[in-house]
């Protein structure tokens, strides 16, 4: 092996580094069984995984509040920002949240992207559609959703949304109980308060 | 507020579609035909399943070729409790076969009644699924061929 390296060492450099190694180009030969036969150049080989998903204390909290069309999310104690959906920490201090809190159901697109090719066994989803990460109002990070009821192509960042619900009869303790986003016609959010949407570090206290 | 532990079936899939390169698309021809092959090694041996490169000498491999449709179980392990997408839906081995012609062994199910009439060293053959596309699963599994017994030595 060693010597195969210094002999490599040794050698000049005499292949083009981009073409492709003589390997890919080497043609095989088959048995005689499988002369002429159409080859197969491609395999499907899908990834599964199936389980039962526990949402735990926060999250359970959040979902049952779902069923009566309000949305929770939970303080830090120790920078005041407000996470949804909430997981019961603060992923900035570590620490336990403190305090449950209840938000409103409109905000702001703060960022979104357009989708353009079908999903395979979403067909509820219809391209083209809209997802956002939306900043309700009294939170301090976004969520992602649908913005629905307006054309992809009119969403902008800042503009205001409300969520959209399932008729009341459909509820559930589900986050499908928001349909989806859509455009309240307030004037757009002027986004320049950064810190709130936590984009700088959390000062030393 | 309710005490009842909240919970939902979820499904994760990433549903792949992959490119084979030449020698494990031969290989998956030849299972969607009824063929099982393998590569020959520069020193003669056939590695099978086919892998594109010499695992000792990292040479390129072309020469492919047809192995056996029975073979040796070199170990195995039995799924008492097999789960929703496995070769059979009954309980069955996991073996390491070695298939007649060949050096290597590969990775497949063996329907056997029962751990008990698993041993190392017995020979199985393969199963063809009917609807082959060019997959592993073409073969669906492998079963025992049964000891022949010398014939006049009965008593």
């Amino acid at each position: 092996m060693f010597e195969e390296d210094r002999v490599s060492a040794d050698r000049p450099a005499a292949r083009d580094p981009l073409a492709a190694p003589a390997a890919l180009s080497a043609p095989v030969t088959l048995p005689e069984a499988l002369a002429g036969a159409e080859p197969v150049e491609s395999v499907c080989t899908p990834i599964r995984m199936t389980y039962t998903y526990t949402p735990g204390r926060a999250l359970s909290r959040y979902l049952r509040a779902m069923a009566d069309k309000r949305i929770l999310g939970e303080r830090c104690g120790a920078t005041g920002q407000v996470f949804v959906p909430p997981r019961g920490v603060s992923p900035l201090a570590g620490a336990a949240t403190s305090e449950v809190v209840e938000l409103a159901d409109t905000g702001y697109v703060e960022s979104f992207n357009i989708t353009r090719v079908p999903i395979e066994r979403r067909p509820d989803l219809k391209p083209p559609y809209c997802s956002a990460w939306i900043v309700l109002d009294g939170a301090s990070v976004g969520f992602l959703g649908l913005v629905i009821n307006i054309a992809p192509e009119e969403v902008r960042i800042g503009m205001r949304v409300r969520a959209v619900w399932k008729p009341d009869e459909e509820l559930e303790t589900s986050a499908g109980n928001i349909l989806g986003w859509e455009p309240t016609g307030e004037p757009d959010e002027v986004i320049t308060d950064y810190e709130r949407i936590g984009r700088v570090e959390a000062s030393d206290p | 507020m309710s005490s009842e532990v909240l919970q939902a079936p979820l499904v994760l899939e990433y549903p792949f579609t992959r490119s084979t390169g030449p020698v494990i698309g031969a290989f998956l021809t030849g299972l969607r035909d009824g063929v099982i092959c393998g590569i020959r090694r520069a020193d003669g041996t056939v590695l099978c399943p086919p892998q594109e490169y010499d695992p000792l000498t990292a040479e390129p491999l072309t020469e492919l070729v047809e192995v056996g449709q029975a073979g040796e179980v070199l170990t195995w392990a039995w799924n008492g409790d097999p789960r929703p997408m496995q070769p059979f839906d009954r309980p069955f081995a996991w073996a390491l076969i070695r298939l007649d012609g060949a050096d290597t062994s590969m990775l497949h199910a063996v329907f056997a009644p029962s751990a008990a009439e698993m041993s190392t060293g017995m020979r199985v053959r393969v199963v063809w699924r009917t609807e082959r596309e060019g997959h592993i699963a073409d073969i669906a599994g492998f079963e025992p061929i049964p000891a022949q017994r010398p014939s006049g030595r009965q008593q």
